[in-house]
């Protein structure tokens, strides 16, 4: 009887955990499909497929952005599809050109196996944009395309570092996932200067956007001996794993001190730690992309076509002695 | 002599020997331990052999709840990464409240993490109950919170990232002021402790071999299998939370899609090391708490030199592949033949002489 009523108070459990779940993305659904009925002819549909917000901050960041651009009191009518899957984006884009959107918003988990469905969505007459990431198809099949120019923010950041005048360089270089897009772009601009200008690598290594193994990897060469002045995290969490690791073993770091310390992402606590001078510099990877799609959508509406195809958008860097309570407000994520 | 090849400790002792004579030959360094003081002026022990007594210590703490796990069921729960990203999640919504970056904690710590114990020890019963009840396979009852622990742990939070602020929350992950050795090692020692005087004083050892060696028979001497692999999993669960408040710890914050990542194959790993059979039955849990350590020191072994992180998982397997080859039965007989044969002639070659 005990066991039948334990089995019983787990399976409620767990069917309630369920369903609170599916409630919380049901309602944030409903908030942001609203009811076709009371809304008429005017609002312009657009589909937005988009990578899963739990991903990361800049995901989260990402999506909220685009959650408040396209609201119904703009004049619009959005439905969001989210998956870190290639082949389950391509089924939510099949449905949305089904559905008969007028603009297909779309935010690709891999480049490649897009050009058949975006062939549907032009025969369809969907105008597709890109944004956040490109993928391997003829330009032909999208209307604009808005990214972050992952290279760009390398160069910003090494081109901050070169500008230290520090007499030598000894860099610990944390990478992210290798082959990722900000990976390749921001570990690019480093191997140059490397290579250009004689710094000193102390250890590259990749700790894949972890802030533990970030700590462990720093917490190794101090372990060693070996002495460094700059640490290069490629995001903000291995750059907190990193300084996590200092502390430890009392190595100063920040504006004026022993080590320099360098993130990406431009979270609103890292960018604190900038403003309490603990951390030197900070990249922007811009996730605030609707006031961009907003704009190209203005034009198409108009009847014209964007004047470039491919839109960068403006990435700041953010130096610690420079940096503002408002910039943390405005640019934190 | 042949003894000493079927303990079971050998395998752990071996290959942290193995282990320490390799870093001994090539960077006798590796055994400095210095004292200095960190950023806030307290003093630490540092040095890698400190590092592996720290970052060792959250999988000991895995290893004890799995070893009971795998020898009561005949499987792994391979959702415990998940689950630690589920109980971090719960210790920082207490902690930090609405505000996610307050600057005070909302509630003590022991409440936050008294709160995160016990979803932990539900998520485990969950896992629990579908193997012991609903007699799932352990490995596909625990996929399903393998797969939807993460996204349950950002949900916690609304996808806010918490931080702590207060500098009492990273004691856990950290140094307690004044005292040198890190303090997941004394977390460590006292689950370790903890688990040892239960094995001792209970029939909790005793039971778990039983049901995991035959189950209708130990249900034939008036066991309850199955109100003792949930148990097991029960335990886990709390191993889990007890684990997972040192990783929040560290530092005073999480990532749901990063926070001990893979760590369930370190903590299965670490079983295999201990000489445990994966298909449960008897266990030693010295064997495995070991196997957990063994496992840090080939995982710093391998950051010292330089060796990628994500090549990482490439030279464990090689330990997986050794450690399968060395367990399988009819390679430990020839070994064992084979030193007999050697001892035998070296008699018969002093008899002649």
């Amino acid at each position: 009887m005990k066991k039948k009523v334990l089995a019983v108070l787990l399976a409620a459990a767990m069917v309630l955990g369920l369903t609170a779940c599916g409630g919380a993305a049901a309602s944030s659904d409903g908030a942001a499909a609203p009811a076709d009925g009371g809304a008429g002819g005017k609002l312009i549909k657009v589909g937005i497929i988009n990578n899963d917000p739990n991903e990361s901050g800049y995901r989260t960041a990402n999506d909220k952005d685009l959650k408040a651009a396209f609201t119904e009191a703009n004049g619009f009518q959005a439905s969001f599809a989210y998956s870190l899957k290639n082949d389950e984006q391509i089924t939510a884009a099949q449905k949305f050109i089904q559905d008969g959107v007028d603009y297909l918003l779309l935010s690709a988990a891999d480049t490649a196996g897009w050009d058949s469905v975006l062939k549907d969505a032009q025969a369809a007459g969907v105008r597709v944009i890109l944004f956040d990431r490109t993928i391997d198809a003829d330009p032909s099949l999208y209307s604009a395309s808005i990214v972050s120019d992952m290279e760009k923010e390398g160069e910003t950041a090494v081109n901050w570092l070169k500008g230290q005048n520090l007499s030598e360089y000894n860099i610990i270089h944390i990478q992210g996932v290798m082959g990722s897009a900000a990976q390749k772009g921001r570990s690019g601009a480093v191997d140059a200067a490397v290579a250009s200008d004689g710094w000193n690598i102390v250890t590259q290594q990749t700790a894949e956007w972890n802030a533990e193994k970030a700590q462990q990897i720093v917490q190794s060469v101090i372990d060693a001996g070996t002495p460094f002045n700059v640490i290069y995290a490629e995001n903000d969490d291995m750059a907190k794993g990193a300084v996590a690791a200092l502390d430890k073993a009392n190595i100063s770091h920040g504006v004026g001190k022993d080590v320099i310390v360098m993130g990406f992402d431009c979270n609103k606590w890292a960018l604190e730690e900038l403003l309490n001078q603990n951390w030197n510099y900070d990249g922007q990877c811009n996730p605030f992309q609707s006031q961009y799609i907003l704009d190209v959508i203005k034009t198409l509406e108009s009847g014209q076509e964007p004047a470039q195809k491919t839109i960068i958008m403006d990435e700041k860097g953010f130096d610690a002695t420079t940096i503002t309570a408002d910039d943390v407000n405005n640019y934190g994520i | 002599m042949s003894k000493i090849f079927r303990n079971q400790l050998f395998i752990p002792i071996a290959a942290l020997l193995l282990l320490a004579v390799f870093n001994l030959i090539a960077d006798p360094s590796f055994f400095k331990i210095t004292l200095g003081y960190n950023s806030a002026g307290d003093p630490v022990l540092s040095g890698y052999l400190m590092t592996i007594l720290d970052y060792g210590s959250e999988l000991a703490i895995l290893a004890i709840g799995m070893t009971l796990v795998t020898a009561a069921s005949g499987g792994q729960d391979i959702s415990v990464g998940a689950a630690i990203a589920i109980s971090g999640s719960v210790v920082l919504r207490v902690l930090c409240g609405r505000d996610h970056h307050a600057e005070t904690m909302q509630a003590p710590i022991i409440v936050a993490f008294l709160i995160s114990c016990v979803v932990a020890m539900i998520f485990g019963a969950f896992n629990g109950a579908l193997v012991a009840f609903f007699k799932i396979q352990p490995m596909v009852a625990t996929l399903i919170l393998f797969t939807a622990g993460r996204s349950i742990a950002a949900w916690i939070n609304n996808n806010e990232l918490p931080i702590v602020n207060e500098i009492s929350f990273s004691y856990f992950g950290g140094f307690i002021p004044g005292i040198p050795v890190p303090t997941p090692f004394f977390i460590a020692l006292a689950c370790v402790i903890v688990i040892f005087l239960a094995l001792k004083f209970t029939n909790l050892g005793l039971y778990t071999q039983s049901v995991g060696i035959n189950e209708s028979s130990s249900r034939l001497n008036g066991l309850n299998p199955e109100f003792i692999k949930f148990l097991a999993f029960i335990i886990l669960g709390l191993c889990v939370a007890v684990a997972a408040l040192i990783k929040v710890s560290r530092l005073s914050t999480i990532n749901y899609s990063v926070i001990a990542k893979d760590i369930e194959m370190d903590a299965i790993l670490a079983v295999a090391l201990g000489g445990n059979a994966l298909s449960g039955g008897k266990f030693n849990m010295g064997a495995s708490i070991l196997g957990a350590y063994v496992i840090q020191f080939l995982t710093t072994t391998l950051y010292k030199f330089n060796v990628p992180a994500d090549a990482l998982p490439a030279y464990k397997a090689v330990v997986v592949i050794l450690l399968v080859v060395f367990s399988a039965p009819t390679v430990r007989e020839f070994f064992s033949g084979l030193w007999k044969k050697m001892t035998k002639k070296g008699v018969e070659a002093n008899a002649k002489a």
